[in-house]
């Protein structure tokens, strides 16, 4: 009792200010728990490509640039932007699985943050075709454009703006979808941006792109298989190893950094002992990684891969872990809210299922309904015709009684006319035809029209 | 009413999705389904006629690969973009009812993403490695062997996703057990699959056609061939288009065919309708005409000889899928829910106590003399806005002027008798959900939008006003109380 004193208590309070909507009224199509992994594994392997392409495009634009001095590094640029090609369409694709999961877990939080910031939300659609278009305009015009350097660069320059701002879009929904307390006051995807802990995290992530882009080029320059003396020859394989790993464990260290930011800035009504776990577990995972990284860097050239594999299994396992903080934080945060639509979900279908049950009396038959012959003809027009139609004087259609003068004693005449109108009169508009009444209905009403008088 | 309402004020709602989908569409059908079987045809063509010593014709390869380069670029960047763009645009204006298919269809939707991985993953595998696979025979036919699995893919993609927009114009029993498999075995599928197939073969047939004449000048040696064997291709899939277009036509159910007479009447769809008479027999022959015409002459084919029936076909499957989203109005999914994102089974509730009172974003809950015009626009945003504009595409007062006179101030009398029974002879308008004080204000609304030509802000500048009287206290209130 007391209990649901407070809890009523409770909830005036926050509605006061927060919404609460009403969930879906369909089952999830799977159990809850294996949905969430669904959520965090595809979207893990979904901003992995986003992180490759940002970070890919990047780093094309900057060995392009640096290329004009030295031209190895514009051929570094052109091997990079190869990669591009094919991240950025996994990164799309890839998309679509974590979309229809947070879709279902998440309808009503991710809808709504999306409408409230829609038109930023929307153009991510022309915003990214037009970066893709760019970089292949980019890639397909290097030797055509070779030139034009500053032409050629400045498209880049276009895309990796573009690429830039993207998921600053994303994050500012993500992000969002987190506070309906905070819904009430959002106009427009400016001030949605400017919730606190959007910029935190958009740098938190800037820096995983590039530590994670290098590390793949660590790996993909590096490979047996590709054959980098052929496509350089004055810097080694080895230079420009050392310069990505350096990379990686510069901006690992920086998310040191980074890391306690976004975890200050984030709201506090989702930060339990629980995400705190999650979150140092995963920073943890890192400290190995950076030091077999420090190791490659000072060591002897030749074992600079030495330890790569063991470095990438580290990282994994900082990635997986700060993705399952996300999550955790997330459905934190959102749990007591979440309570309180599914409570308000259920009621409302108890109300709705009632109302089924006894509707109200309709009240343009009963008003109809009372004794004269032509009655049910008087319902069926009533509920068809008197929208156009009134027994004198014109509405939209002319009025009943010149009906009955053009159809008196053509009373087929009259049925054809309201299955199929024609078109008559100047300056009215046409009449729709009414295919659906039944041959019975036609009869009274027709029957009831011509009785007027 | 639980989500904040999108809204465009002067495109139309509609119009937004409608765009982005059919540009998806065209891009998938014309330049995916129908154009890779096409290419890895020619590619294969031309290591038949290469002959013994050599791997394949370069000159004829490489032609072929210049029109898959534009197909890649085009379906990886515009093609991939709008497809998610559908996904964003209906999530923005229709949240419930997308919402509510994404609960229904999950295995679907998750089963064409993986085929659509693969897709993915095939058109770069076939498009990426196209010049290294001419290194040997060997390599080269295991390249082709890549198209024609693509081609399958891209196929089976296509069947999916029918069956997802089938369901929309006709859920078969999916309402009466609510399981996906009923939502799958839908009685619209099989026909629009079986129209789709052969349309998208004509699209991509024709559309190779084209480029063959942008890529070649008139006298290299390939032109001729590579032209007659497109006009062979469409020529053998442009009669199976033309019966699976009639065949679909008649499949639609019964009352959606009687939507389609009445949308007959009004004489914005009668041209539409019109149109698809017109056009698909007019397409049709002029794909035909152009067959047979290359067959004969290839020498005399100019690239706007094959502009024209290039640009008919593809306005073929777009007025196709106009109509297809004209008909299922007044539902978004057929008999479950209106395209005003209201559950038909819910309007008992709101004919009984008001749509206000159960909206989660509105200005008030009940309509007084004070708030008229306010919540006015509430049960305006609510029950016509996902169609209606106040003075854009398809406005509020326009639709009115037209009937009441055009510059006549408008009478809210007459709106207030026309509203509650629109549904009877617009049967492509959902019934209005409220109830009558609400029907006061809707029309007070719409006489001062008449007057004032105020425009109305959707969620995405405007913002939202949570429902003062909407809270979940009350309503369990009033459960108890029953
Ligand atoms: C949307 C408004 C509308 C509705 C609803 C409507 N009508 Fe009409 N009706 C008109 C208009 C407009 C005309 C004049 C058409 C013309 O002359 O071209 C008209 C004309 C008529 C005429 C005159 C035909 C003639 O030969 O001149 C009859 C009879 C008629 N309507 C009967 C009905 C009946 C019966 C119903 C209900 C089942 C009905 N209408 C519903 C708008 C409507
Ligand atoms: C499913 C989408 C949809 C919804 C929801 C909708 N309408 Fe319409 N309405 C239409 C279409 C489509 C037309 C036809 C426009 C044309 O013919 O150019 C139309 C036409 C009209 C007309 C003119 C009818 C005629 O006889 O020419 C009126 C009046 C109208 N709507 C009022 C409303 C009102 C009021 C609401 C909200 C209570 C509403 N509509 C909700 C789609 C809709």
């Amino acid at each position: 009792m007391s209990y649901n004193y407070s809890m009523n208590h409770m909830l005036t309070l926050l509605q006061s200010v927060t919404p609460v909507p009403r969930d879906i009224p369909l089952a999830l199509p799977l159990p809850e728990w294996l949905l969430v992994v669904l959520l965090v594994v595809s979207f893990l392997a979904h901003i992995i490509f986003v992180n490759l392409m940002l970070g890919g495009s990047l780093l094309t634009l900057w060995a392009q640039v640096k290329g004009l001095k030295n031209k190895e590094y514009d051929t570094l640029a052109y091997e990079i932007a190869k990669t591009i090609t094919v991240n950025k369409s996994l990164a799309v694709v890839l998309g679509v699985a974590p979309l229809l999961s947070i879709n279902v877990l998440y309808t009503v939080y991710f809808y709504s943050a999306n409408a409230l910031t829609g038109l930023m939300w929307i153009a991510i659609v022309p915003l990214v075709t037009a970066a893709f278009l760019l970089t292949y305009l980019h890639k397909y015009t290097w030797h055509k454009l070779e030139d034009n350097k500053g032409l050629h660069i400045s498209i880049l320059a276009l895309a990796v703006l573009i690429f830039l701002f993207i998921p600053l879009i994303f994050l500012t929904n993500i992000n969002l979808m987190l506070f309906p307390e905070k819904w009430g006051t959002i106009k427009g995807f400016m001030s949605a941006l400017a919730l606190p802990n959007v910029f935190p995290r958009y740098l938190h992530f800037l820096c995983a792109s590039l530590a994670i882009t290098g590390l793949f080029l660590f790996w993909y320059l590096g490979r047996n298989r590709y054959a980098f003396e052929t496509h350089f020859k004055s810097i080694t394989r080895y230079d420009i190893r050392k310069q990505l790993y350096s990379l990686a464990l510069g901006v690992s260290v920086f998310q040191f950094v980074l890391g306690p930011l976004v975890l200050i800035t984030l709201p506090a009504k989702g930060v339990q002992w629980n995400l705190i776990i999650v979150i140092l577990c995963g920073a943890t995972a890192a400290l190995p990684a950076m030091y077999w990284m420090w190791k490659g860097i000072t060591g002897k050239p030749e074992e600079i891969g030495m330890n790569f594999g063991k470095v990438i299994m580290a990282m994994t396992l900082t990635v997986l872990l700060m993705a399952s903080g996300r999550h955790v934080y997330r459905s934190n945060a959102l749990a007591p809210h979440k309570k309180l639509m599914a409570e308000k979900t259920k009621a409302f279908e108890r109300l709705s299922a009632e109302a089924r049950a006894h509707p109200a009396p309709d009240e343009s038959t009963t008003a109809q309904a009372s004794g004269t012959p032509a009655a049910p003809g008087a319902a069926v027009f009533q509920a068809n015709c008197a929208s156009c139609h009134k027994k004198e004087g014109r509405l939209v259609g002319p009025p009943v009684t010149e009906m009955v003068s053009i159809y008196q004693g053509n009373l087929p005449g009259l049925k054809k006319w309201i299955r199929q109108p024609g078109k008559k009169r100047e300056g009215y508009p046409q009449m729709p035809g009414f295919p659906q009444l039944s041959e019975q209905e036609l009869t009274i009403l027709t029957d009831y029209i011509l009785s007027v008088k | 009413m639980d989500f904040p309402m999108f809204h465009l004020d002067w495109l139309n709602d509609r119009f937004l999705i409608a765009m982005i989908a059919i540009v998806h569409v065209f891009i998938n059908h014309g330049l995916a389904v129908g154009f890779i079987p096409y290419i890895t045809w020619l590619e294969q063509k031309g290591v038949k006629m290469a002959g013994a010593s050599n791997i394949t014709d370069p000159e004829w390869d490489h032609l072929v690969y210049r029109k898959m380069k534009v197909a890649f670029i085009i379906t990886t960047t515009i093609g991939a973009m709008t497809g998610v763009g559908i996904w964003f645009s209906a999530g923005l204006i229709s949240p419930s009812s997308i919402g509510s298919l994404i609960r229904v269809f999950y295995f679907a939707w998750f089963v064409e993403w993986l085929t659509f991985v693969t897709e993915v993953v095939l058109i770069m595998i076939y498009f990426l490695t196209w010049k290294q696979s001419n290194q040997s025979l060997k390599a080269k036919i295991r390249h082709i062997r890549f198209g024609w699995f693509l081609s399958v893919f891209s196929w089976i993609t296509m069947c999916i996703i029918v069956s997802i927009l089938g369901f929309m114009m006709d859920p078969g029993n999916w309402n009466t057990d609510h399981s996906l498999i009923s939502g799958f075995t839908n009685p619209i599928y099989l026909p629009q699959l079986f129209f789709r197939t052969p349309t998208a073969m004509v699209l991509g047939g024709v559309f190779g056609m084209l480029l063959t004449t942008i890529f070649t000048d008139r006298h290299s040696a390939w032109r001729n061939t590579v032209l007659k064997y497109g006009a062979r291709w469409v020529l053998c899939w442009a009669p199976v288009s033309l019966v699976a277009a009639v065949i679909y036509y008649k499949a639609m159910p019964a009352a959606m065919r009687e939507n389609m007479s009445t949308a007959v009447g009004t004489m914005e769809f009668a041209q539409y309708y019109d149109l698809l008479r017109y056009i698909i027999p007019g397409a049709v022959s002029l794909v035909v005409m152009l067959g047979i015409w290359t067959l004969f002459r290839p020498r005399s084919v100019r690239m706007w000889m094959v502009l024209v029936p290039c640009v008919a076909a593809f306005g073929f499957l777009g007025i196709f899928e106009r109509v297809r989203e004209f008909i299922r109005k007044p539902y978004v999914i057929g008999g479950y829910m209106y395209s005003n994102l209201l559950r038909e089974e819910d309007y008992p509730l709101f004919k009984r106590d008001g749509l206000l009172k159960y909206a989660t974003y509105a200005t008030a809950s009940k309509v007084t003399p004070e708030n008229k015009l306010s919540t006015g626009r509430d049960v305006f945003m609510l029950s016509c806005s996902r169609c209606h504009t106040t003075n854009g595409i398809n406005s509020i007062v326009y639709v009115f002027e037209r009937l009441y006179g055009i510059g006549k101030p408008l009478d809210e009398n007459s709106m207030a008798a026309y509203i509650p029974n629109m549904h009877n002879g617009r049967t492509y308008m959902p019934p209005f959900p409220g109830n009558n004080e609400e029907l006061g204000a809707l029309v007070a609304y719409i006489k001062h939008l008449q007057q004032t030509g105020e425009p109305l802000e959707g969620a995405q500048s405007a913002g939202i006003t949570v429902n003062p009287g909407n809270s979940t206290e009350q309503i369990a209130d009033s459960v108890q109380s029953k």
